[in-house]
């Protein structure tokens, strides 16, 4: 697990003492909210529909068990006993007051958490494979990597004033788990004649304009990570449109020039700036030390198989919520934080602390934050895992839906957010209940279902393979329904059904997707998406809209 | 079609709480729409507007919300997004309904 420097503890302690001061000033009167938004920003702190909200960071979605502890701490201090998961494997506080925001960081501080670049149009956190460090089919952890960006990218002089907001994300596997192909940089390890590098992706991302990333590199050797990475966003932020917030990410940058004049022009910064990056391999040699590997213990799997032939409930769990761990006698655990009715990605206080028991008894004190809204326990015995199961359901941790139709992303919505045009979170809670209580989830398998509240897609609705967007239409809620779409390597946009359908009419709609699926699909091997392929829109457009005097105009 | 006129609200943030506050017939802030001066002549408003754009308050956001008059007299709604505000989340039963409860 990555413990932070000397240099990083005394950084984030100032950056913490100059907004403690600007806060200060605010509430005095001396700074004008027009002077104080973009500090505020800079800080993670937005102010929402109903209050102010935090966002905190959590660098390529890992934690230890102190630090989320001290997530639990701060929801139960300084909001509503709760905190929520979201898409970029970040937290957010959705109740803090502006007087208790810097002792809020200081706290963070204390586990060498913070809030910087969650906001603004600089580099955001960098993502990574939520699987990072224990996944079966990865060639090597993604996070000294994301950690190496971090630290390049944090207070980097150039790049505080981009055009708009910059993502990365980093995937250590072929299986794509990160969706590297919807972020401004994308970065998939491959190996090549034996060595391992990169295969740098750029210019996707969802919002208004979805568009999959193009790959500017096919493979670049690992140690050239920094200044190829620089090379890009050096040339987007000279090139990236600054006349319209709308066509100002990279992705519109690449779209207008080409990604053949976009690749001569970072291959040219990229040769021009190498030789300033001489010190970057000894920075990710010492990184890679503090990513050290646990030294996990040979295990027998007795106890894991007598459970899983004798407690359904716990085989249930077992399918749905277990991944390959690289040692066949331990396994990831996805803990599900979508538990049917409620809201995807909350975790109360008290299932947070829980979740740190876990890591510190059972998991080598590990926890990631997976970019679908639920909590990763990477590396746990198999032999441990029915005491894992037992204290997660004690919890109300237990569901076993990971990877099913309940399992749904879904952004705060107009619930919170001050941007949103429509609900989500009810969406979602509704879809959940109505599975269960039909038993339908089981039946129809893998589906990824992901809800937006508005078209700037934070629920990634254009990469689910049914996606539901939310928008206003004429002063009403009205759902609009994508298909077909795919956020892992495969990546694809969904196309939208038709007309949208009102907020009493969206369930239903959905359901009637689920049962047309299961009365066409070849046999229970073809996946919901791959019977999507198979048949086209045809069948589940005439599901949704049985008669056309039910149609909506959207 | 032309734009139904609608009576208004002057609405905002509180600066420490964040919370949604309204503006009264005495010219303070209120959390309780109940309270908030509901204006229907359109110069009117955009005086009201003006007004509390100009004093050094602590709110954050002023704008002009659409509402009705309700059968009570009270100020309602237009558009549902000023309905979630005046009340709250739809999952908890958090902010604003808490206390009206």
């Amino acid at each position: 697990m990555y413990t932070y420097s000397e240099f990083d503890t005394a950084f984030l302690a100032e950056r913490n003492r100059q907004f403690r001061a600007q806060v200060a000033r605010r509430i005095s009167g001396n700074l004008t909210e027009d002077e104080f938004k973009p500090l505020r920003l800079m800080n993670g702190l937005y102010l929402q529909l109903h209050a102010y909200m935090l966002r905190v960071a959590i660098p390529y979605g890992s934690l230890n068990s102190a630090q989320m502890d001290k997530l639990a701490e701060l929801a139960d201090r300084w909001d509503k006993g709760y905190g929520h998961f979201t898409t970029r494997q970040n937290i957010q506080y959705n109740w803090p007051k502006l007087n208790d925001i810097p002792d809020m960081l200081d706290a963070l501080a204390e586990v060498g958490l913070h809030a910087i670049q969650t906001s603004g149009n600089t580099i955001r956190n960098v993502t990574a494979d939520h699987f990072a460090g224990a996944a079966a089919d990865e060639l090597a952890d993604p996070r000294p990597y994301a950690e190496l960006l971090r630290q390049w990218s944090t207070d980097h002089p150039e790049f505080q004033f981009l055009p708009r907001k910059f993502k990365i994300a980093v995937s250590g596997s072929p299986n794509d788990r990160a969706v590297t192909k919807a972020h401004d940089i994308g970065l998939r390890m491959r190996r090549k004649e034996g060595e391992l590098g990169f295969e740098v992706i750029v210019g996707g991302g969802l919002g208004r304009t979805p568009m999959i990333g193009k790959v500017i590199r096919d493979f670049l050797p690992l140690s050239d990570l920094l200044p190829y990475a620089e090379a890009i966003v050096h040339v987007y932020n000279r090139l990236g449109r600054r006349d319209n917030k709308y066509k100002a990410r990279i992705k519109i940058m690449v779209h207008e020039h080409g990604i053949e004049d976009v690749r001569a022009l970072v291959e040219e910064a990229f040769t021009r700036i190498k030789p300033e990056f001489a010190g970057a391999d000894t920075l990710l040699a010492q990184i890679k030390t503090r990513f050290r590997a646990p030294d996990l213990r040979p295990r027998e799997t007795q106890a894991f198989d007598t459970a899983y032939r004798r407690d359904p409930v716990f085989r249930a769990w077992a399918d749905t919520n277990l991944a390959p761990h690289r040692n066949a006698d331990h396994a990831i655990v996805t803990v599900s934080i979508k538990a049917h009715g409620q809201t995807p990605g909350d975790a109360t206080s008290a299932q947070m602390h829980v979740l740190a028991d876990l890591a510190r008894k059972y998991g080598y004190d590990e926890l990631r934050i997976s970019h679908e809204q639920n909590v990763i326990l990477p590396h746990v015995a198999k032999t441990d895992l029915p005491a894992v199961h037992a204290a997660l359901l004690a919890a109300g941790l237990g569901t076993a839906n990971v990877g099913l139709a309940s399992d749904i992303i879904a952004c705060p919505g107009m619930d919170y957010c001050a941007l949103a045009t429509a609900r989500s979170i009810p969406v979602a809670q509704d879809i959940a209940t109505r599975v269960e209580a039909l038993r339908l989830e089981h039946a129809v398998g893998p589906l990824k279902i992901k809800i937006s509240g508005c078209i700037n897609a934070c629920g990634h609705h254009h990469v689910g393979h049914i996606g539901i967007l939310g928008l206003d239409r004429g002063g009403v809620e009205t759902y609009q329904i994508t298909l077909g779409g795919d956020a892992t390597e495969a990546a694809a946009i969904g196309q939208r059904t038709g007309p949208g359908f009102s907020y009493e009419e969206i369930v239903p709609a959905i359901e009637r997707l689920l049962k047309a699926y299961l009365d066409l699909r070849e046999s229970e091997d073809e996946l919901f998406i791959d019977a999507v392929q198979r048949v086209g829109h045809a069948p589940f457009k005439a599901a949704l809209y049985p008669t056309e005097a039910h149609a909506d105009a959207a | 079609m032309p734009r139904k006129h609608h009576p208004k609200v002057v609405t905002a943030n509180d600066l420490l709480e964040g919370d949604v506050v309204y503006r009264t017939a005495a010219g303070s802030w209120s959390s309780d729409l109940r309270a908030a001066v509901l204006i229907e002549d359109p110069e009117q408003a955009s005086t009201e507007l003006a007004l509390a754009q100009s004093e050094p308050a602590m709110v954050v956001g002023i704008y002009l919300a659409d509402m009705e008059r309700g059968p009570d007299g009270t100020p309602q709604p237009v558009h549902f997004r000023e309905a979630f505000r005046a009340t709250g989340p739809s999952n908890y039963a958090h902010g604003k309904q808490a206390g009206l409860r």
